[in-house]
């Protein structure tokens, strides 16, 4: 049944007034909220981004005078993206949203704890804020002791938050687990949930098991650096142990999500059944599982001993497998299918490119041998960011073209979206692939001043000149989606409760969905059988077949 | 690290606004399941009935989603002090000289005394949850009382061993704690000022050590000694003081159950927080069982 | 894994002892008793030197008293086996970061003592 949205009795407006915002137990104000909030964060990390990438144009300063300034921002940018954006970006906002709705429930399990969850989000983000006026921070986003402990920077006002944020995303874990668990309606059995959900189960699995030990980390550090606890001091790799314990499963919360909207986005704009239902299903808990047995490939040069070195490499080429077997899921899903390009699919495809590509660099990294050459240069960053950008960017800005329509109620101009996606692509990787040549050839990260190294490699200028361009582009590039996206808000047109033709509940409801999302638990079917859909003109979305 | 109220992790309040129409997917309005009962009205007719949010179907699934959502956060604490067990582990493999003058200065008749507290409080609270499933309020109420007085003897011991080691000077950071409360000017963050702080009162460090190691050492050696004690110090704290924490707000909301209880909010129908704070509170009992012999009983 | 049920009718009262097994008092005495008696053991294998056997004992006692106050006080015994699970899957990660850890702190330690030695 298609409803056409009346925005007078969605989530929107119902209730109303600021405080009824403000306390909401409902998932989907509380996802909206930080779908804006994290949006802010990326803003200002973005901002840290262009600056740096400004500075690396020229050799010497180039706008910025002081060493230790620099070392201030890529520390910021790092932290506030890592902490601020790409971790929550997609479970904090379209999971909280679309993940009861795809149950066909009304809340998740711990509406209050949400509400927490959310907060906590704030009051971390302030914490960060304060770092920036009170001192700032240079120790790199990884914290590393012993300079981590004598820098004058705003340590631990910056340990305080992160720890807060962490508490964040334990909330969501714990929700999104006990939900999914317990939730479910009749007829959905684990093996017809959207793989969307499989990728949350994934990442909230993570979020349990690896934060605390971030926690503790941050814990410990905060009390060496104020009182005299010298645990990490006598023992600076233990602390990289503790660190990367958490850190590299993090960058599996990441991702997850974002492989998850590209399993939804990819069936539906194939007009095809996903390929491969339970080796993606599962590889996402494989992926959870198997990133906890890596961590060490972070230390392979930093006195780490040459036995765990072995063991850490070996697991580390274990780890690209079940990334490579969603991949071939998601190609076959498009082979023989009726391919649509609308930017959702756009965005997923430049993901699939950008985050295979920088999959495969991720194997130089693990080698060990290789990894003494690149460590600590351009490649790795490059890496990092084809990944989190080319990777967990892609998803959510797939996402967010995805479900804007169910979000907001409106559509945003199709061709602006598949031109926006172009752009970002195109500047994306002029970003960053010449910096994998230049990493590959030298050139380490964290400097602020590489003139030094022009007599070796006169062409770091050029590359470097490239990647600003291009970085100039990707961002611009992303304004745009803004602009297209705000813009919709004032003069889109409606959006019908099903513009996609796709077969998960969220479709069921009207866009926006009102406040219950449903009335009454709706019938559970294959939510990739789009064989019972049908585009009507008229509505220009699809409706379900009598 | 303030933690989360672990029995917010119950049933949510429902939400009646007047004028709604009755949705036919909850209860009629008059039975006793119905929305309508604010938890302080029931409170004041002495009755249990849980309110039961609008998300779930059924007071089964409620409450076995709470405790769902307990172990997991419980999972999360088993990670969290983990990291402190494993600097433990690591320190004890790989320098063992840090473990062997330590244990001097704790008291073992002390430590295992808490320990039977704890046990003993975690025994009370385990009858505490079955008197909530039976509905018997007074026993329920005993029970926490008794509960909350076998943690706050567990903290008043705890007291007693910090206030010996300060009065010796063996708190890491204690010249800087000490001047936080005297007002006096704070050390600037990260500075050198901050590490060699720690200058224990030797005299009192060489009493407990001479009795068991060699008489006579150097200044280079007993410098490194009470290195070792500093790091033995850390470790000891860090460990004992997150617990003890740990036991601080545990026993805030067993007595916010005090309070409810008293008021005949919790019986058969309503202990899923009886519960879920049992479940912790027995979390933090099994991380003393652990820090007890590891601490005071290896030497 | 319980499947929950939904049903579009009106949700029916569950009867009040079926929302969670009551543990009966003489298994919590007995495990009280137990615990304290293991306690005693502890305290007093302590202080005999058995070497490197005084960890394992220290470390097998405590792991017993753990056991029990999970399984009955926690009333891990009685409840859904997804409860176990969870909770014994967060010990295994626990010992997994700790096992790896240990591994290398040890492996490094001769890079660490001679890096050391070339100092002085």
């Amino acid at each position: 049944m298609t409803k056409t949205a009346t925005a007078a009795d969605s989530y929107l407006r119902d209730p109303r007034g600021l405080k009824s915002w403000l306390l909401t137990q409902d998932h989907k104000r509380i996802g909206l909220m930080f779908l804006v909030l994290i949006s802010l964060a990326f803003t200002l990390g973005a901002t840290f981004a262009l600056l740096i990438r400004t500075e690396l144009t020229l050799p010497g300063p180039t706008i910025i005078s002081s060493p230790r300034t620099y070392n201030h921002l890529f520390t910021l940018h790092g932290a506030v993206m890592i902490f601020l954006f790409v971790l929550p970006v997609i479970p904090a906002s379209f999971g909280n949203f679309m993940l009861p709705i795809m149950l066909g429930a009304k809340d998740v399990a711990f509406p209050r704890l949400n509400l927490a969850s959310l907060y906590f989000y704030a009051a971390g983000m302030l914490f960060f804020l304060l770092v920036l006026v009170l001192g700032g921070l240079d120790t790199g986003w990884t914290f590393y002791p012993p300079y981590s402990e004598q820098t004058p920077a705003a340590v631990v006002l910056a340990v305080v938050g992160a720890f807060i944020l962490g508490f964040s995303a334990i909330f969501t874990g714990i929700n999104f687990l006990v939900t999914l668990h317990t939730m479910r309606p009749p007829g959905m059995g684990w093996f017809r949930m959207p793989l969307f959900l499989w990728g949350l189960y994934g990442t909230a699995i993570i979020q349990i098991l690896a934060t605390p030990v971030l926690a503790i980390t941050l814990l410990l550090l905060g009390a060496e650096r104020v009182l005299d606890i010298d645990i990490f001091r006598r023992d600076p790799v233990l602390f990289q142990h503790f660190f990367w314990f958490y850190s590299h499963p993090a960058v599996y919360i990441m991702i997850l999500p974002a492989m998850g909207v590209v399993s939804e986005v990819i069936s539906v704009f194939s007009r095809k059944h996903i390929f491969g239902y339970r080796f993606i299903a599962y590889s996402s808990i494989a992926i959870a599982l198997i990133g906890f047995l890596v961590w060490g490939h972070h230390m392979f040069v930093s006195g780490q001993s040459k036995l765990v070195g072995m063991i850490f490499s070996a697991l580390t080429f274990a780890v690209a497998i079940p990334s490579a077997i969603k991949v071939f899921n998601w190609l076959a899903t498009m082979y023989r299918g009726a391919i649509g390009l609308a930017p959702p699919m756009c965005f997923a495809l430049n993901f699939i490119f950008l985050f295979g590509l920088g999959g495969l660099t991720g194997l130089f990294l693990g080698s060990l041998a290789t990894n003494v050459q690149v460590h600590d240069t351009s490649f790795v960053v490059a890496h990092f960011h084809y990944t989190m950008a080319g990777g967990v960017l892609m998803g959510f800005l797939s996402a967010l073209h995805y479900w804007w329509p169910k979000i907001t109620g409106r559509m945003y101009s199709l061709s602006w979206g598949q031109i926006t996606a172009l752009i970002i692509l195109i500047g994306f990787n002029l970003t960053y692939f010449p910096q994998f040549i230049i990493g590959a050839r030298g050139m380490p990260r964290r400097y602020f001043d590489y003139s030094r190294l022009l007599e070796a490699h006169p062409e770091f200028t050029f590359y470097q000149i490239i990647s600003t361009v291009g970085g100039y582009l990707f961002v611009g590039g992303l304004v745009l989606v803004a602009v297209n996206m705000i813009r919709s808000l004032f003069v889109g047109r409606r959006a019908p409760a099903n513009p996609w033709g796709a077969a998960t509940l969220e479709w069921e409801c009207a866009s926006p969905p009102p406040r219950e999302n449903f009335a009454s638990p709706p019938p559970v079917g294959d939510c990739y059988d789009f064989d019972g859909l049908e585009y009507d003109e008229q509505i220009r979305g699809y409706v379900k077949l009598p | 690290m303030t933690q989360r109220d672990p029995s917010q992790r119950k049933s949510g309040e429902p939400r009646v606004e007047s004028g709604e129409p009755p949705r036919s997917d909850l209860p009629a309005r008059d039975s006793p399941l119905t929305t309508r009962h604010s938890p302080l009205r029931a409170a004041d007719r002495g009755d249990d009935s849980a309110p039961l949010a609008h998300h779930f179907a059924s007071l089964r699934q409620q409450s076995d989603a709470a405790r769902l959502g307990m172990w997991i956060f419980l999972v999360t604490e088993i990670l969290f002090f983990g990291g402190l067990f494993c600097v433990y582990a690591v320190y004890r493999a790989n320098r063992p000289e840090v473990f062997v003058d330590g244990h001097h200065f704790l008291s073992t008749p002390l430590g295992a005394g808490n320990t039977v507290v704890l046990i003993a409080s975690s025994l009370t609270m385990a009858l505490a949850v079955r008197s909530a499933q039976l509905g018997r309020r007074a026993a329920l109420v005993g029970l926490l009382g008794v509960t909350l007085l076998c943690g706050l003897a567990f903290l008043t011991v705890k007291a007693v061993e910090y206030k010996q080691k300060w009065d010796h000077r063996l708190v890491p950071g204690q010249a800087r704690i000490a001047s936080w409360f005297s007002g006096g000017a704070a050390s600037p963050q990260g500075s050198a000022a901050a590490r060699d702080q720690f200058r224990p009162d030797l005299q009192y460090v060489k009493e407990h050590l001479e009795p068991a190691g060699p008489g006579n050492l150097t200044e280079a050696q007993w410098a490194r000694r009470v290195d070792n004690l500093r790091s033995f110090m850390g470790i000891y704290f860090a460990l004992t003081a997150l617990h003890a924490l740990h036991v601080l707000i545990g026993l805030g909301v067993i007595g916010w159950l005090l309070v409810g209880a008293s008021r005949g909010r919790f019986g058969p129908r309503r202990f899923t927080p009886v519960d879920l704070v049992g479940l912790y509170w027995h979390l933090v009992d099994m991380i003393w069982i652990y820090l007890f012999p590891l601490l005071y009983l290896i030497h | 894994m319980q499947q929950a049920s939904h049903p579009t009718t009106p949700p029916s009262d569950c009867p009040e002892t079926t929302l969670a097994h009551v543990v009966p008092v003489r298994v919590l005495l007995s495990v009280f008793a137990a615990l304290v008696v293991l306690t005693v053991v502890t305290v007093s294998v302590s202080y005999f030197n058995l070497g490197a056997l005084n960890l394992l004992v220290a470390l097998g006692v405590a792991t017993t008293k753990a056991t029990l106050v999970a399984l009955y006080f926690m009333h891990l015994r009685y409840d859904n086996a997804l409860h176990a699970v969870i909770f014994l899957i967060g010990v295994a990660f626990l010992a997994l970061f700790l096992v790896i850890t240990m591994l290398d702190t040890i492996q490094y330690q001769p890079d660490v003592q001679s890096y050391q030695q070339g100092i002085r």
